[in-house]
C-alpha cells in the first residue's frame, strides 16, 4: 500500500524545526517551535479524519528496508493513533506553556521539546520491533536533558534517577526481543503478533519486557523515579511526562505483552492486580500528606496508572477499553493539573500547599478550571475520568472481585486527596499579601486550559468519539488473547429478565425517547 | 608461490617498512626542519598502505608457506588500523606545539608507522612466531611513543610501565606458544588447531596450559581484566595523539589478533577458551564501569571506557560463531569513530595560554561557551553509553545479538544490564557540559583538520552510521567468514 507517508511528514517537521531552533534567536525559536506542532497537530487531525475505524487494522503504512537487519516500517491502528493524537495536542500546550516560564537557553529548549515530539510520535507508530525500541529509547535523552538543564533545585539528582531506572528496564527487553526476532525470525510486529512462542519462553519474554515497561508505567515499586522527575521538571516537562511518556508503558503492554504473550499474561495476571492494588491504596495514601503540590499530582498519577494495568490485564473488552480511556483521560488531566500549578507557581514561585489559601477569590477564572481538572481527576461523571475509571473497574471485576474491591477505593482516597489539595489552595482566607496581588490567568493561559477542558468535557460526555478508533482493534486483541482468559471469580449468573430478543426491543424503544 | 606472489600479499606492509626506513633516514639527516614534511609523507604512506590494500593484499591469499594471510579479514582490521593511525599522527602537530619544551619530532610519524606495521602484521598472522614477531615491533614503537614528552615526568613513567609489563605479557605469551608447539609440534595456525581437535575430555593438559598463557598474553595487550592495570597510567601519562593510537589502532590489532587464534588456531577448544572470554569479558564490563566513576582526569576515564568495551567487543568473540565476529569488527569500526572522536575533543581541551587541561571539572558549562564542540563530545559519550539513536547502540545491538544467537542468553542478559553502570560515568560527563555552571571556557578550535575530524566522526554517529548498516554489516561478516 503506497499513499502519501504523512507518519515520516509528522516526524519530519518538528526533526527539521528541532536543528532549525538551535541556530535561531530565543524569539523565533519560540515561533519555530509553535509553528511546527502546531502543524503537527493539524496533520494528527488529519490522520483522524483519514482513518477508518471499520478498515484495515494497520494503516497509513510506510516500508522501506533502510537498516538491512530491521526496517523504516511505520503503520497505526486505532490505539497508536489515539496517543498519537494526545502527543500532537498537548505539544502546542507545552510549548505554551514554556513561553515565558523559559528563558535562559531558549533555543536548545525548544530544540528538546520538539525531539521528544519525534520520539513520541516514532515510538507509537513505529511497526519494526528495534525501530520502536529505538524511538522508545531515544527518548530518554531529550528528557535527560530537560530535567537537568531547566529543572529544579535537585534537578541533577532526579535527571540521573530518571535515566537510569528506565534504561535498565529498557536493557533487558532489547535481549528479549533480539531472542524473538531471531526465534520468529521476522522484527515486523504484525507478524510478532501472530507468531505463538512457546509457553515456557513466553513467562521470560513477558518479565523482561515487564521489566521496561512497569518503570515506564510506572508500577509499585519502581515509581519512585516519578514523583522526583516531576517535582524538578518545569511545568511543560511534566506535562510532557505525565501526558504522553507515561502511556508508553501502558502502550507497551497492550502492543506487545498481551498480544504477543497472552499465556505468560494470564499466568501473570495475579502480579500486576497485585502490585496494582498496593499502587492504588499506598500511593493514595502518600499522596494525601503530601506537602508538594506537583509531588501530590505525580503520586496521583501513580495511582491512575494502576487502574490502566488493572483494565488491561482484565482480557475483556471492557477493560481494555476503559484502560485506554484512562490513558487519555489521565494525559490530559494530569497534564492540565501541572499547567495550574505551573499558572499559580509563575506567580508566588512555590509549590507548597500551605503558602496558598483563598485563590479562588483572587483567581476566580483559575478556581473554576482548577475545580474542574481535580474533579476530571477524581472521576466524576461527565468528566473523561469516569467512563474510564468505570469501565476499567468493571472489567477487572469480572476477572477478580477483591482487585476491582480494593482499586475501587482508590477513587474514594482520589477524592479525598484531591478535594483536600483544592480546599487548602483555593478556599480559606487569604493568606497573605502576596497571594492577594495574584492577577487572574492572562490570555495566554486561558488559551492553554481551556481546550484541555472542552476535550475532558467531551470525552466525559460522548466517549463514543474516541472508542470508535479502537473498538475493532480491541475485537481483534481479545479474539487473539482468548485462549489465554484467566477464570474469573465473580461468578456472574445470567439474568431472569426478559429473553435477549425482547431486550434488545425494549433498549431500542427506551433509545426512541 | 614464488617470491613476487609473495611480497604482493604483503604490499601494505611493505609499503609501511620500507616508507619508515627511509624516513627515517630523512629524519636523521633533516633534522628537527623536516618534521612537517615527514608528518605529511607518513600520512601519503599510510594512504598508499590503503591503496595497497584493495590489491592481491585482502584477496584470500596465503603468502609464506602459511605464516602470513592476506584475507578479507585482515583487510577489515587493517583498514581501521591505518585509517586511526594517519590520525593520529595528523592530530599530532597541534598537540605538541602547546606542550612546553617538547616539541614534535620528525621520529613521531616514523614510529606509528612502524606501529601500524607490526600491527598488520599481527592481524595477518597465520603462525605464532608471526604473530610474536608483529606484536613485538609494534609494541616497541608503543613504548617509544608512549615516552614521547621527555620532560614529562607522567610521560616517561607511562614509557616505562608500559615496557616493564608489557615484556612481562610478552613472556608470557611467549611461554605458552612454547608449550603450544611443544604440545603439538608447530607453530602454524592450521597445525595447532588439528592439535586441539580431539574430543574434549582427551586435550591434553599441556595445550590446556599452553591456550590459557597466551589467552592470558593476548588479554594483557587487549587490557581485559585482569590483565588492564597498566591501561590507566599509561593512557593518562602518554602524550594525547598517542593514547589515541593506543585505544584506537592498537586496540583494533590486538582484539583482531585475538579473534584469529581464537578461531583459526584454536577454534576446535571453543568450550575450553569461551569460559576464559566470558569471565574476562563480564569482569571487563564491571571494572571499566566502576573503576571509571570516580576518575577526574578525562584521559584516565577514557582509559576505562577503553578496558569497559573491550569487553563488549569479547561477548562478540564468546559467542564463537562468523556472526560473533563480524559483531566484533562492526564493534571495532563503530568504536574507533567514537573514541577518535572523543580524544580529538580531550585535545581541544587546554586554558587561554595553550597548556592542556585533563580535569573533568574543566568540561563544566562547556554547552554554553563551545556549544558545538559540547554537541559533539555529547554524542561520543552518549554513543558510548549505547544510548539509541546514536550508533554507538548498534555496535552493543550486534555483540548482543550474536550472543543471543549462539544461545548465550544468560551471558547477554547479564552483560547488558551491567551497562547501565556504564552508562552512568558517560552521563556524568553529559551533566557537566549540560548542567553545571561555565568555569571558563576553551579557546577555539584553531586546526580546521581537527574541527572537520570531530564534526566528521559525531555525523558518521548520528545519523549517517544508520544508513551505511548494509554495506558495514556485508563486508564484516564476509571478513568473518574468512577465518571459518
Amino acid at each position: 500500500m503506497e499513499t502519501f507517508p504523512i507518519l515520516s511528514l509528522m516526524l519530519g517537521i518538528p526533526a527539521v524545526a528541532a536543528v532549525a531552533c538551535l541556530f535561531a534567536s530565543p524569539r523565533d525559536a519560540r515561533w519555530i517551535a509553535l509553528g511546527a506542532t502546531l502543524v503537527d497537530l493539524a496533520l494528527g487531525l488529519v490522520l483522524w479524519a483519514g482513518f477508518d475505524p471499520n478498515g484495515a487494522q494497520w494503516q497509513f503504512q510506510e516500508f522501506q528496508p533502510v537498516f538491512g537487519r530491521f526496517a523504516w516500517a511505520l503503520g497505526i491502528d486505532g490505539f497508536a493513533l489515539l496517543l498519537i493524537l494526545l502527543s500532537v495536542f498537548l505539544m502546542p500546550i507545552c510549548i505554551g506553556a514554556s513561553w515565558r516560564a523559559i528563558e535562559k537557553r531558549v533555543p536548545e529548549y525548544m530544540s528538546a521539546f520538539l525531539l521528544t515530539e519525534v520520539l513520541m510520535i516514532g515510538t507509537f507508530a513505529a511497526q519494526d520491533i528495534f525501530l520502536f525500541y529505538i524511538f522508545f529509547e531515544a527518548g530518554l535523552i531529550p528528557m535527560f536533558l530537560i530535567i537537568g538543564i531547566w529543572g529544579g533545585a535537585n534537578r541533577i539528582y532526579a535527571s540521573y534517577k530518571f535515566f537510569l531506572y528506565t534504561l535498565l528496564g529498557s536493557l533487558l527487553m532489547l535481549i528479549a526481543m533480539l531472542y524473538m526476532t531471531r526465534t520468529a525470525g521476522s522484527t515486523y510486529i504484525p507478524d510478532l503478533m501472530a507468531y505463538d512462542f512457546p509457553v515456557r519462553a513466553q513467562t521470560w519474554l513477558w518479565l523482561a519486557f515487564f521489566a521496561s515497561f512497569a518503570v515506564k508505567m510506572p508500577m509499585w515499586p519502581v515509581h519512585t523515579w516519578l514523583p522526583d522527575a516531576h517535582v524538578q521538571a518545569p511545568t511543560a516537562g511534566s506535562v510532557i511526562l505525565a501526558g504522553v511518556l507515561l502511556k508508553l508503558g501502558g502502550y507497551g503492554f497492550l502492543r506487545f505483552s498481551l498480544p504477543m504473550f497472552p499465556e505468560a499474561s494470564s499466568e501473570l495476571t495475579w502480579l500486576i492486580f497485585a502490585l496494582s492494588a498496593v499502587a492504588v491504596i499506598y500511593t493514595s495514601l502518600v499522596a494525601l500528606v503530601q506537602s508538594d503540590m506537583k509531588k501530590l499530582i505525580a503520586y496521583s498519577s501513580v495511582a491512575h496508572m494502576a487502574i490502566v494495568t488493572i483494565g488491561l490485564f482484565a482480557f475483556n473488552r471492557q477493560g481494555i477499553e476503559g484502560a485506554m480511556i484512562v490513558m487519555l483521560s489521565h494525559g490530559l488531566v494530569s497534564g492540565a493539573l501541572f499547567l495550574c500549578v505551573g499558572v499559580i507557581y509563575d506567580r508566588l514561585h512555590t509549590r507548597e500547599i500551605a503558602r496558598y489559601g483563598g485563590v479562588s477569590s483572587v483567581m476566580p477564572t483559575f478556581a473554576v478550571f482548577f475545580l474542574l481538572f481535580t474533579m476530571a481527576s477524581i472521576g466524576l461523571p461527565g468528566t473523561s475520568g469516569f467512563v474510564g475509571e468505570f469501565l476499567s473497574l468493571m472489567g477487572s471485576y469480572q476477572v477478580s472481585t477483591w482487585t476491582a474491591f480494593l482499586c475501587t477505593t482508590g477513587i474514594i482516597l482520589g477524592a479525598a486527596y484531591m478535594l483536600y489539595l483544592y480546599r487548602r489552595v483555593a478556599y480559606g482566607e487569604v493568606k497573605s499579601e502576596e497571594v492577594r496581588a495574584m492577577p487572574d490567568l492572562t490570555g495566554r493561559e486561558l488559551w492553554l486550559l481551556a481546550p484541555i477542558a472542552g476535550v475532558v468535557l467531551w470525552m466525559g460526555v460522548y466517549p463514543e468519539s474516541f472508542m470508535r478508533p479502537m473498538r475493532n482493534d480491541v475485537g481483534r486483541l481479545l479474539a487473539r488473547i482468548e485462549r489465554a482468559t484467566p477464570h474469573g471469580d465473580s461468578n456472574p449468573t445470567p439474568g431472569r429478565g426478559a429473553p435477549a430478543a425482547e431486550q434488545h426491543a425494549s433498549a431500542a424503544h427506551g433509545g426512541a425517547h | 608461490m614464488d617470491y613476487a606472489t609473495n611480497l604482493l600479499l604483503t604490499l601494505p606492509e611493505l609499503v609501511l617498512s620500507i616508507g619508515a626506513i627511509i624516513l627515517m633516514l630523512v629524519s636523521a639527516w633533516g633534522g628537527q626542519g623536516s618534521t612537517r614534511a615527514v608528518s605529511w609523507t607518513s600520512v601519503a604512506i599510510v594512504g598508499g598502505a590503503l591503496i595497497a590494500l584493495a590489491g592481491p593484499a585482502s584477496g584470500g591469499g596465503v603468502a609464506f608457506e602459511g605464516l602470513f594471510r592476506a584475507d578479507a579479514f585482515a583487510a577489515f582490521a587493517k583498514v581501521l588500523i591505518y585509517v586511526a593511525a594517519a590520525i593520529a599522527i595528523v592530530m599530532a602537530p597541534g598537540f605538541f606545539e602547546r606542550t612546553s619544551g617538547d616539541d614534535l619530532r620528525p621520529e613521531y610519524p616514523v614510529l606509528v608507522l612502524l606501529s601500524a606495521a607490526g600491527a598488520g602484521i599481527m592481524v595477518s598472522a597465520g603462525d605464532l612466531l608471526t604473530l610474536y614477531v608483529g606484536l613485538e615491533l609494534q609494541s616497541l614503537a608503543s613504548y617509544v611513543l608512549a615516552t614521547f614528552m621527555r620532560r614529562d615526568a607522567r610521560s616517561a613513567e607511562a614509557g616505562l610501565k608500559y615496557f616493564i609489563l608489557g615484556a612481562l605479557a610478552s613472556g608470557i605469551l611467549l611461554y605458552g606458544i612454547s608449550i603450544v608447539y611443544g604440545f603439538s609440534g608447530t607453530t602454524l595456525f592450521e597445525g595447532i588447531a588439528a592439535a586441539y581437535a580431539v574430543p574434549s575430555a582427551e586435550l591434553s593438559k599441556g595445550l590446556l596450559f599452553g591456550l590459557v598463557f597466551v589467552f592470558a598474553g593476548i588479554a594483557f595487550k587487549l587490557a581485559a581484566v585482569p590483565f588492564h592495570m597498566w591501561t590507566p597510567d599509561v593512557y593518562e601519562g602518554a602524550p594525547t595523539p598517542v593514547t589515541a593510537l593506543f585505544a584506537t589502532a592498537q586496540k583494533v590489532a590486538a582484539v583482531a589478533l585475538g579473534v584469529r587464534v581464537a578461531i583459526e588456531a584454536m577454534g576446535p577448544a571453543l568450550f575450553q577458551w569461551r569460559q576464559i572470554v566470558i569471565f574476562a569479558a563480564l569482569a571487563s564490563i564491571v571494572l571499566g564501569a566502576v573503576a571509571a566513576i570516580g576518575q577526574q582526569n578525562i584521559k584516565r576515564l577514557l582509559a576505562y571506557s577503553s578496558i569497559n568495551n573491550v569487553g563488549f567487543a569479547l561477548i562478540g568473540l564468546a559467542a564463537g560463531t562468523p556472526e560473533g565476529v563480524s559483531a566484533v569488527l562492526t564493534y571495532m569500526a563503530i568504536y574507533i569513530a567514537m573514541t577518535m572522536g572523543s580524544f580529538l575533543v580531550v585535545l581541544q581541551m587546554r586554558d587561554h595560554d595553550g597548556t592542556p587541561v585533563e580535569s573533568i571539572a574543566s568540561l563544566s558549562g562547556m554547552s554554553r561557551t563551545r556549544p558545538a564542540l559540547a554537541a559533539a563530545l555529547a554524542i561520543f559519550m552518549l554513543s558510548l553509553a549505547g544510548i539509541p539513536p546514536l550508533f554507538g547502540f548498534w555496535s552493543k545491538f550486534v555483540v548482543f545479538d550474536a550472543a543471543v544467537q549462539a544461545g548465550l542468553l544468560p551471558l547477554a542478559a547479564i552483560g547488558i544490564a551491567l551497562s547501565t553502570i556504564g552508562a552512568y560515568y558517560y552521563l556524568r560527563i553529559v551533566k557537566t557540559m549540560y548542567f553545571d555552571e561555565p568555569a571558563g571556557s576553551f579557546p577555539p578550535v584553531t586546526s580546521r583538520i581537527e574541527g572537520g575530524l570531530i564534526a566528521a566522526s559525531a555525523v558518521f554517529l548520528f545519523p549517517v552510521g544508520w544508513f551505511l548498516i548494509v554495506p558495514l554489516g556485508a563486508w564484516s561478516l564476509t571478513a568473518a567468514r574468512s577465518l571459518f
